[in-house]
């Protein structure tokens, strides 16, 4: 039934516009990571080439892991992401489970103010939200990131979480309601196990753009005790410019946590966007 | 207690409100308060220290003082181009990528699917390093690669030039999102049933007649949500101008945008002072920028858009 759909030299253009468009896509990484490991000359000398037994210099990394506090910048990022995460993911979902599941006054209006954030970026609030850390003393605390953070990710956790909770069967609630179950309980032990994959989806959107912010960390801590790992990578490269090892080292440390990840939560994450949450 | 007439009507369900408060909290809190709070900014401006009311005197400055104006028009047509850029490149080729990726029986597709999305989850100091080093004429990665395919005479320091250093950091946005649209088209081809596609293909519709006139029709909402997601995030940029180009959007502000105008007004740079007032005025015309198009796009695009239900 598909031999209409496939015909070989349709499938060859195919792969090769899809080939041409992957090497455009990793290219420029691959030329980082790969003349991170040379030295000097080398880097100048022969861009293109991967390092060699002469060649291979690890001078950029020892640079950066003496002169930045990249392990703290880490720590940092960690911190705020994950503890924007579990709030973000916890009241997410407390709030999608209340507007999809009870009727009450208001439920709609509530939906679409909650909805609001997802158009509006929560960036254009910035001078009032720096007037307020600083009036409730939270400037260079992580706090501050995190507290913004976690109302960036709401709306849209709000959104799709709800989405899936309308999909819990009504007669699952009812049995755990006629078993004397709390409501709590049946949010907690009833429909956050069954919306798993879809907590799964709105976490992997909501760690993104948190971890590889620069805006907000520029504005509400950059000190050296909070600077996230996006900022640091920022200000060191602004510093070692010359310094082509090194810049190069700090570029390759600043990918390669969030491409471990990504390859983690890969089939995940496409999942997610496949399975009709974000449509 | 119980004799009230309250208790006589439902009793309240504390759990709803329990459950709701901490998000609605948060988010009024950290995110509607401050919006509302730079609204209010913009109206004042501070005389001697004190902040006076002053209508829409510090509008009538960014549009028509020129010492702001000259920067204000800039910034807001660079702005538009970037976003033309996005519509005319990122989009259409992430809607092809996306229509070859949903080629059924293609293989590896899991693998082009995974790669083509890594710019994504880059952060944009990421990109912009990345992205000037290549281009930089002092390393050569860029004219060596023209080098290669006879076309080295075309090379020129793009981020250095005014003429092109918009569009280059245009087309490496483009380079950096293109894994959004290429998935939400994606989701959007796989979700068409397999009977419309064959009952096409009974009707002697295949290959790129089915393309244009089967699936693109039902993509249309996707394409929708892809163009309105698009035009907020470019009116809402500022991180991949600042890495690149630092605060300055250098050659001579030919790349500076809304966002790095907006950081540059409110925390100063160099000689000039920040200024909060002015600063929130113009996040207030981002605002208004913003609210415009989602508006437009929620009332006159969307509610004309035909979906289909299978």
């Amino acid at each position: 039934m598909n031999t209409a759909r496939s015909s070989l030299p349709r499938t060859a253009a195919a792969h090769a516009i899809l080939l041409a468009y992957t090497v455009i896509a990793l290219f420029p990484v691959m030329v980082i990571i790969i003349n991170s490991f040379k030295s000097r000359n080398a880097i100048f000398r022969s861009p293109l080439t991967p390092p060699g037994p002469e060649t291979f210099d690890l001078i950029g990394y020892t640079t950066v892991l003496s002169q930045g506090d990249f392990v703290g910048y880490f720590g940092n990022s960690l911190i705020v992401t994950v503890g924007s995460l579990f709030f973000v993911l916890l009241f997410g979902a407390m709030a999608a489970f209340a507007l999809s599941e009870y009727r009450f006054r208001g439920n709609t209006l509530m939906g679409l103010y909650l909805a609001l954030g997802i158009m509006i970026p929560i960036r254009l609030g910035t001078v009032a939200i720096l007037q307020l850390m600083v009036a409730s003393g939270l400037v260079n605390t992580l706090t501050a990131l995190i507290l913004v953070y976690t109302a960036q990710g709401l709306p849209l956790a709000v959104f799709i979480l709800s989405e899936f909770m309308k999909q819990v069967s009504d007669d699952l609630k009812n049995a755990g309601r006629i078993d004397g179950l709390s409501e709590y309980r049946i949010f907690f032990r009833l429909v956050l196990p069954l919306v798993r994959p879809a907590m799964a989806t709105v976490a992997v959107f909501t760690m993104i753009p948190i971890w590889n912010d620069l805006w907000f960390p520029l504005i509400l801590a950059p000190s050296e005790e909070t600077k996230t790992v996006t900022l640091g990578a920022q200000i060191f490269i602004g510093q070692f410019v010359t310094n082509w090892n090194a810049v190069l080292a700090a570029l390759s440390l600043a990918i390669l946590p969030v491409l471990v990840l990504y390859l983690i939560f890969s089939r995940q994450l496409i999942r997610g966007i496949t399975s009709g949450a974000v449509k | 207690m119980a004799a009230t007439p309250i208790s006589t009507k439902r009793p309240i369900r504390w759990h709803i409100l329990v459950l709701l408060a901490p998000a609605v909290l948060v988010y009024t809190a950290v995110m509607i308060i401050p919006l509302f709070g730079t609204l209010q900014l913009s109206l004042f401006r501070s005389v001697e220290r004190v902040q006076t009311f002053v209508g829409f005197d510090n509008f009538r400055t960014l549009f028509g003082d020129p010492r702001w104006s000259v920067n204000f028009w800039n910034a807001l047509w660079n702005n538009t181009w970037f976003f033309i850029i996005h519509m005319l490149v990122q989009n259409p080729i992430g809607i092809l990528l996306a229509a070859l990726l949903s080629s059924p029986k293609l293989r590896f597709s899991a693998f082009y699917r995974t790669a083509i999305f890594i710019p994504t989850i880059l952060s944009f100091v990421i990109v912009g390093f990345v992205w000037k080093l290549i281009l930089s004429p002092i390393w050569g990665v860029a004219p060596n690669l023209l080098d290669l395919v006879g076309l080295k005479s075309l090379f020129a320091p793009w981020l250095g030039k005014e003429e092109y250093a918009l569009t280059t950091l245009g087309l490496i946005s483009v380079w950096q999102f293109i894994g959004i649209p290429m998935m939400l088209i994606y989701a959007a081809l796989l979700s068409i049933p397999d009977e419309v596609l064959e009952a096409a293909e009974m009707d002697g519709i295949t290959g790129a007649a089915q393309f244009w006139k089967i699936k693109l029709p039902l993509i249309l909402p996707s394409i929708g949500i892809i163009s309105i997601l698009t035009f907020v995030g470019n009116f809402n940029a500022f991180d991949l101008i600042y890495s690149a180009q630092g605060a300055l959007a250098g050659p001579n502000f030919s790349t500076d945008i809304l966002g790095t105008f907006l950081y540059r007004t409110f925390f100063g740079f160099q000689l000039q002072l920040g200024d909060p007032n002015m600063g929130a005025a113009i996040a207030s015309m981002m605002f208004f920028i913003i609210l415009t198009g989602v508006c437009i796009y929620l009332f006159a695009i969307q509610t004309r858009l035909r979906r289909y239900q299978f």
